[in-house]
């Protein structure tokens, strides 16, 4: 069962507060980019190259504000592309913990078989076209649930209120639409 | 030394996320339809919590006013939030908790993380055209705050003292967290408060 939503605020609180007292805020979508990047450019040596100010890149977007991407890129092992996986630990280390995720959950949520049936093929494919439009239109607002909303709102920038706004116009709408039935 | 604490503060938040469910879409279904806000007061909490400490740690000189990082406001957030709301109700992950899922062993949410990298592909193939489009240029003074914050580097839209006010809406964040019903839609069996 999921903590009481009082304590699972303050925690999950906490962790932001941390991240920005300590480093900077929490963000998740950019570094979906940096993998393609680290990908791209082991097949193809010239996407990233080293200058003397910095670096750059033969992509545009990579090359963007001063090569900043294309730099992460070339340097993998940076605090931004750790931080992301090492959440997968986290949710691992918290599975564990709580004694493993049963089979059923493990292939898709309960929700969704609720709604939609056991087909693992269906679920699969509805999941890869939804990270195609979440990363597509995260990398387009320059950022994501963590990035704009979480840390945005928090440190009350304007662009995360932007954000939420689209966010939840779409999404209310739609889950409501999809999930007639509860679980 | 940030290396220790990408490993420290990533494992810590990935942690958290899997225990407030918001790493299981059912949990983002129930709340995106509005029939369990169980995971909605927790966010808002979260946030509002995070801004309290913050502002407070700043206002007390404890917090680093140079640690914050605003993103800048452009009509393309919006419309990029809308595209990601969208994705984000159809298959219940954003890309933070695809993450989590997947270390979780969630399998679903690996066939998001590999949509997700041929979506952001997408994304940096189209970039110029965007680019060109004038949908990523600043709107609103583009990196602003709604106050003003006191040794920020960035903007705010009002002359307001941003650190007082982020005290206050993390306040109203947190109020809101606590007046918010547990569902607002569908009728069916009652829905225990966990």
């Amino acid at each position: 069962m999921v903590l009481n939503w009082k304590i699972g605020g303050l925690l999950l609180g906490l962790v932001f507060f941390l991240a920005v007292a300590l480093v900077k805020p929490i963000g998740v979508s950019t570094q979906f980019v940096i993998l393609d990047g680290v990908a791209w450019n082991a097949v193809d040596s010239s996407v990233v190259t080293q200058t003397e100010e910095g670096y750059t890149s033969t992509n545009a977007y990579l090359d963007k504000s001063s090569g900043k991407y294309a730099k992460a890129v070339a340097n993998p092992l940076n605090y931004s592309f750790l931080f992301v996986l090492a959440m997968a630990l986290g949710g691992f280390a918290s599975v564990m913990l709580r004694g493993g995720l049963e089979r059923g959950e493990r292939q898709m949520p309960q929700l969704w078989r609720t709604n939609f049936g056991g087909s693992t093929l269906t679920r699969y494919a509805v999941a890869f076209v939804g990270g195609f439009i979440v990363l597509y239109g995260a990398r387009l607002a320059g950022g994501c649930t963590s990035g704009h909303m979480m840390s945005g709102m928090m440190q009350t920038a304007l662009s995360g209120y932007i954000f939420a706004a689209g966010a939840f116009a779409a999404a209310i709408p739609t889950a409501m639409l999809l999930f007639r039935q509860e679980a | 030394m940030e290396i220790l604490l990408a490993i420290v503060i990533g494992t810590a938040f990935g942690f958290v996320l899997d225990r407030i469910g918001a790493a299981n879409p059912t949990w983002i279904g129930r709340m995106l339809s509005l029939t369990n806000l169980h995971l909605m007061k927790t966010i808002l909490l979260a946030i509002g919590t995070g801004s309290v400490l913050m502002f407070g740690g700043q206002m007390l000189g404890l917090v680093d006013v140079g640690h914050m990082s605003v993103k800048a406001a452009y009509v393309g957030v919006f419309i990029g939030g809308l595209l990601l709301g969208f994705g984000w109700a159809l298959s219940g992950y954003c890309p933070g908790t695809a993450v989590v899922g997947a270390g979780a062993g969630r399998k679903d949410a690996l066939a998001f993380i590999a949509g997700g990298l041929l979506g952001a592909a997408a994304y940096m193939a189209t970039y110029p055209g965007w680019k060109a489009s004038g949908i990523l240029n600043d709107i609103a003074g583009g990196k602003v705050t709604l106050g003003t914050v006191p040794g920020s580097s960035y903007e705010g839209l009002t002359a307001i003292p941003g650190d007082l006010l982020g005290l206050l809406l993390g306040a109203a964040f947190i109020v809101v967290a606590f007046v918010l019903p547990e569902r607002l839609s569908g009728q069916g069996r009652a829905v225990p408060a966990e």
